[in-house]
């Protein structure tokens, strides 16, 4: 099946008008959230380019911070493991469980291992895997993919995941009362959290100087998970590194705000050595990585701390919802990590924006999301990745705004057009045209105006 | 003082009376203005569609029109920020850096150059004021809602110089409208959702007019109010400012 590019999928989302204003408001409302905790730290945008700058510096010594962390953590008695890609990084990961015999595992959200496609690859090798996070818990239940990367089941009502619960956790039929599905989420997750050998975790931050890692959360269901298991193995891209605490409490001031406007998360839980007896195992992945820090003009990219704020102050991302991306990562600053990861897969996703630049002025680690979507059209376009009718149109278009002349005539048709022949415009082929109407027709071009009313002046 | 007047192109073919409000306001205020009529576009809609390297035809036309001015001054920030931002021609760096750094969006050129703190023209309606992203984001024309910084508007300071103006405030101050070049068309669901959006943010305020900046923001918030028979009408800023009749 081929899949639906964001504007087929957006144009889907929007045939429930209803629906598109209850997920705007949602996020809105989070925005507005983020704003009001953000507004309350006078030093908030020296905070971002303080965070800004170090994510530069580290980027720019990426390859000694991670021998440093590397250092610092199998001296902490952790296992490190380098995976090159997605595959690797799930052969990893299945190899650990293989070899301990364990067939159940516990998750606590990983968008690098939505990235990876773990919980399939997993899955077909006969393991299951039990997301612990309450909003990924739903979205699995409902065999699907998160929409967001902080609220994964934000696309969902709360009637929708009443019927879940009553489908899958058996709870009474038609009861949507959020404290009677959280509770009954938690007793189920209470008796896997006892039974699982294994916990997979993310990773917000890991430190170079101490060769911790760094897990934020509100429900605590990562330090449930990797407390309670033998096994405790934690995935992160190389990207997520910091120099040292000092700098981790920069993006822990401005995460947490970011993302839900709360000051912090519930949890911010160092992880630096396994308990007694315990197994801790840090795997490390490119995955594409290595090539975005190439890109000169992406590179930033890799700066993203991961807080969601550029989805839900998108327009478009709140119009349109995070599936719409196909992309495990949605929003603005999905749309400039894709193409890293498949050009032609992802080609439409740097098209999702209006320029507006909002995502720019919320994300917490100042990258020029924006900026990065415009230049991420012309790379594609240069790849081949368009279609020939508008390549044919661009080039067409070029050629007469090129000559004075031609743009005249041109101009001149349009309006003759659409004053004496309408229909010719006025049709479902035109785009515009479905839901606006076409501007009304002036008497003359302003440069017509201009000849007959000031040009006599100029000579 | 020598000022280009440089018009977008669907102003010049759709909209001359905004380019002639922003014409008369210029000379009122006692400019010496003159529109170069080779000029067409600035190359923007290719640029924006990935296509920028089809867009030197454009920057030639520019740069050869708009040589030998002290100000090259626009009502549009979205083909400003295309030419300060994308402006190119490497066989004339100078010129090219002359352009971009002379070249005004006219509310930021009345309010940073003029110092315009008078004008006589008159108003009397609610009028809601549609923040384009281009010029408010792109090229600071006012406050950003995302921010930890001072209010400040410069197109709001004009407009309050307005007589009998009444400008309400807004529940979203700064969302998009939705143009965004070709995405009107090629993402035309979200594209007119999000018009519709901002239109209601204006008539819950009982607005009789929404302005801006921009006139493709306002050519597309006028396309739905049209196709909705809405009684709100478009009125780009040049034309308040001028004091056109209503």
């Amino acid at each position: 099946m081929k899949t639906l590019n964001h504007a087929q999928n957006a144009a889907n989302f929007n045939k429930d008008e209803k629906r598109v204003d209850w997920h705007d408001e949602t996020l809105w409302w989070i925005r507005q959230k983020r704003d009001k905790s953000a507004f309350q730290i006078p030093e908030w945008e020296s905070l971002r380019d303080a965070a800004s700058a170090i994510k530069a510096n580290t980027l720019s010594n990426l390859h000694q911070y991670l021998i440093e962390f590397e250092k610092n953590a199998l001296a902490n008695g952790v296992k490190i493991h380098w995976a090159r890609d997605a595959k690797e990084h799930n052969d990893i990961v299945y190899g650990l469980l293989k070899e301990k015999g364990i067939d159940k595992m516990v998750k606590s959200k990983s968008m690098l291992t939505e990235e990876c496609h773990l919980n399939e690859y997993l899955e077909r090798k006969g393991i299951e895997v039990i997301d612990s996070d309450l909003g990924e818990r739903i979205v699995q239940l409902a065999k699907e993919p998160p929409s967001h990367i902080v609220l994964p089941c934000i696309h969902k009502k709360k009637e929708e995941i009443g019927e879940l619960f009553h489908e899958h956790l058996g709870t009474p039929a038609g009861n949507a009362d959020p404290q009677v599905l959280t509770e009954a989420a938690r007793i189920h997750l209470r008796e896997t959290f006892l039974t699982r050998k294994a916990a997979l975790t993310g990773v917000n931050f890991a430190v170079a100087e101490t060769g911790e890692i760094v897990i934020c959360t509100n429900e605590g269901n990562a330090d449930m998970g990797a407390h309670l298991a033998d096994l405790h193995i934690a995935c992160m891209g190389i990207e997520k590194l910091v120099p040292s605490r000092a700098h981790l409490a920069v993006f822990l001031r401005l995460l947490a705000r970011s993302a839900t406007g709360q000051p912090i998360t519930t949890y911010s839980s160092h992880f630096a050595k396994p308990r007694a007896g315990k197994e801790l195992h840090i795997v490390l992945v490119d995955n594409g990585r290595t090539r975005q820090l190439g890109r000169a003009e992406f590179r930033n990219s890799l700066k993203c701390i991961r807080c969601g704020a550029c989805m839900n102050t998108c327009p478009v991302y709140r119009r349109s919802g995070g599936h719409s991306y196909h992309n495990a990562i949605a929003g603005p600053i999905g749309a400039i990590l894709a193409p890293n990861l498949a050009m032609k897969e992802y080609a439409d996703l740097p098209f999702a924006s209006t320029l507006c630049g909002s995502c720019s002025n919320v994300c917490p680690v100042k990258i020029d999301i924006h900026d990065q979507l415009y230049k991420w059209r012309q790379v594609l376009v240069k790849e081949g990745h368009t279609t020939t009718a508008k390549q044919l149109a661009m080039q067409t278009m070029a050629t007469t705004l090129s000559s004075p002349t031609l743009f005249k005539i041109a101009g001149k048709t349009a309006r003759v057009t659409l004053k004496y022949a309408p229909f010719m415009v006025n049709n479902k082929f035109n785009a515009w045209y479905l839901q606006r109407d076409m501007p009304k027709v002036p008497k003359s071009s302003f440069s017509e105006w201009y000849q007959t009313n000031r040009k006599q002046n100029e000579q | 003082m020598k000022v280009a007047l440089f018009i977008p192109c669907y102003i010049d073919q759709f909209y001359p009376q905004v380019a002639i409000a922003c014409l008369e306001l210029l000379e009122r205020l006692g400019i010496d203005v003159s529109y170069p009529l080779g000029q067409t576009c600035c190359g923007q809609p290719m640029a924006n569609s990935g296509f920028e390297h089809l867009a030197d035809g454009c920057n030639t036309l520019f740069v050869k029109n708009f040589i030998g001015f002290d100000y090259i001054v626009a009502p549009s920030g979205s083909c400003v920020l295309h030419i300060k931002e994308h402006l190119k021609n490497d066989s004339q760096l100078d010129l090219v850096k002359h352009i971009k750094a002379t070249t005004y969006e006219l509310t930021s050129f009345l309010v940073d150059i003029l110092k315009v703190e008078h004008l006589t023209s008159s108003f009397p309606y609610r009028v809601g004021m549609h923040q384009s992203c281009h010029g408010q984001r792109g090229l600071k024309l006012s406050q950003m809602s995302e921010l930890n910084a001072p209010e400040f508007s410069k197109p709001g300071k004009l407009l309050s110089l307005v007589k009998d103006i009444e400008l309400v405030e807004l529940d979203r101050k700064d969302e998009c409208c939705g143009f965004g070049g070709t995405f009107c068309v090629a993402e035309e669901a979200v594209s007119v959702k999000m018009g519709k959006d901002r239109i209601n943010d204006h008539t819950k305020q009982d607005v009789e007019y929404i302005t801006g900046v921009d006139m493709s923001c306002l050519m597309h918030l006028e396309g739905i109010l049209n196709r909705q028979n809405s009684s709100i009408s478009v009125k780009h800023i040049a034309e308040i400012l001028n004091g056109v009749k209503a």
